[in-house]
């Protein structure tokens, strides 16, 4: 669907049940929510889940779709689970298939891949950050489509690593979606490159040059959004081909 | 005086709540600021969200682009720190 | 209210403390900002208490650090509804640093490094019921906190306590602040729960 988003009844709160649990990380669960009457979305678009406590204390905090599109109101959210937080708590340890919790959404017209786009597709992830850049890949798949795709996935350490079963797959199998990981702490034994964040060689090595004019979709801790960003820019991307989504210095937005 | 580099969010962040204020999508749209000129797209404005309000600041200068506050049934809404916000509709 | 999410509580302890009407008790301390935290040098930092034309009273780190201090313990209401009780501070007493001035203003702007403001009547800083806090906890104020120095007017909704204070306007009318101006309450009194414009 070409042109603006019409939000309406788009986006409002909707009560979804989580139907399966699955644990990606030591710390990080997807959790399947079914929503009906979910109007559907679009990959990168992120929903607000809203929390309640018996004696009316509520919070919100926003999580970007892990799905793919789909026409059966399922969505899909990757949280990981952070040392102080208030939320991601009870979201990977606490809550069970059955519960119910709110969900508003789908959020965002920016950040979003679309499956009419054909043009080289540049994707950026510092750790959690996968997210949203998952979903572009699934619907990638789900769709078909042939758009070239680049994942560069920054990570502490392999351990780290979110849907790591379907990233071997997809790169095994499909080679319009090329994938480089970059570790910050420890790497595998004998990996070329020591522990480090992204750097410009890396960029250089690892992703489409500018002159194939690639969108670029940038997601993680602001820090990390920030260098990636200086970093495209300086090897001549434009800024209006870079889309960014910060999760804050934590990764936890609130 | 300096300041911290990664205390915020960005427009994505806030496009939630304005999704109660906007009828189309407004992380899409591009505005010129205010104080220093720079045009540039909503999800890139720098967000502050720990606070009684929202407080969107320009990616540039840093200069309040545009405020909101949920209080009680209401939602104020400051938007003078944009020369213009340029809606597709 | 929302659907309540089975087994939801959120970071929060019972007490037995009565707490202004609304609020809930945290032990943590919320860092709660409209913008990038400032670093302001102690050598370039000063606090003015001006009348919008002219400066009636400054003081630089030094001779700011030279003036009396009180050490308090008080506690703290923010209108998004987290109270923090027994919070110790060391501060100057706004009754030092006005000690000298003279002027029939009855209303104040705080303002802050930042350009953050906040209005209150000029009576409430006076009477042992305002600081210009420095220390929190027995160390320094932390900057995301607002050091080096913030305004502490603990019986007013805690956004009235200006961190990163550089001084105060003297006014000789109310006028709204950055939050005032946006739908919060112009006084902000918490135990007669003034959050927003209008509330009685």
């Amino acid at each position: 669907m070409a042109g603006a988003a019409l939000l309406g009844r788009r986006v409002m709160w909707r009560v979804g049940t989580v139907v399966a649990l699955h644990d990606e990380t030591a710390t990080a669960r997807t959790i399947t929510f079914q929503v009906p009457d979910w109007p559907g979305h679009v990959a990168g678009q992120h929903v607000d889940v809203r929390l309640t406590a018996p004696d009316g204390y509520s919070t919100v905090r926003s999580y970007s779709i892990a799905s793919a599109p789909n026409s059966d109101g399922y969505v899909e959210l990757t949280v990981e689970r952070l040392p102080n937080g208030e939320v991601s708590p009870y979201l990977t340890q606490e809550l069970a298939v059955g519960d119910r919790l709110e969900l508003r959404g789908p959020i965002g017209g920016w950040f979003v891949w679309r499956t009419e786009q054909t043009e080289p597709i540049q994707l950026i992830a510092g750790g959690s950050g996968i997210v949203p850049l998952m979903a572009m890949i699934r619907s990638r798949v789900s769709a078909a489509s042939t758009a070239p795709f680049r994942l560069l996935y920054s990570v502490r350490e392999p351990a780290a690593i979110f849907y790591r079963n379907e990233l071997q797959t997809l790169s095994d199998r499909n080679h319009s979606v090329s994938i480089a990981y970059a570790y910050t702490r420890a790497a595998p034994k004998d990996w070329p490159r020591p522990p480090s964040r992204i750097d410009a060689a890396l960029i250089a090595n690892k992703t489409w040059p500018s002159n194939l004019a690639p969108t670029c979709y940038l997601c993680g801790p602001t820090s990390f959004v920030e260098s990636a960003t200086d970093l495209l820019i300086a090897f001549d991307n434009g800024r209006d081909k870079i889309r960014t989504e910060r999760f804050g210095p934590t990764g936890e937005r609130k | 005086m300096s300041t911290d580099a990664a205390d915020y969010l960005d427009g994505n962040a806030a496009a939630g709540d304005l999704s109660k204020i906007f009828a189309v999508d407004v992380t899409a749209a591009q505005g010129q600021c205010a104080n220093c000129g720079a045009i540039r797209r909503f999800a890139e404005a720098h967000l502050y969200m720990q606070a009684p309000g929202v407080v969107a600041r320009c990616a540039v200068c840093e200069h309040v682009i545009l405020r909101f506050a949920n209080v009680g049934q209401r939602v104020f809404l400051d938007v003078r720190g944009m020369s213009y916000l340029r809606l597709e509709i | 209210m929302g659907t309540i999410s089975r087994g939801f509580t959120g970071r929060r302890s019972s007490a037995d403390a009565e707490l202004p009407p609304g609020q809930y008790l945290t032990t943590d301390f919320p860092v709660l900002s409209a913008g990038p935290t400032p670093h302001i040098p102690l050598d370039r930092w000063e606090f003015v208490i001006d009348d919008g034309a002219n400066v009636l009273r400054k003081w630089d780190w030094k001779s700011f650090r030279d003036l009396p201090t009180e050490t308090i313990t008080v506690d703290i209401h923010c209108v998004t509804r987290w109270s923090k009780l027994g919070t110790s501070w060391e501060g100057v007493s706004l009754d030092t640093m006005f000690a000298d001035v003279k002027t029939d203003a009855s209303h104040v702007m705080a303002r802050s490094y930042g350009n953050y403001t906040t209005n209150l009547p000029l009576k409430d800083l006076r009477n042992k019921q305002a600081w210009i806090a420095f220390r929190f906890d027995g160390k320094d104020l932390a900057p995301e906190h607002g050091g080096p120095a913030r305004l502490l007017v603990p019986h007013l909704y805690f956004w009235k306590s200006a961190k990163w204070v550089r001084g105060v306007t003297l006014m000789h009318q109310d006028k709204p602040g950055f939050w005032e101006s946006l739908g919060y309450h112009i006084y902000g009194d918490p135990w007669r729960e003034q959050r927003y414009s209008g509330d009685e």
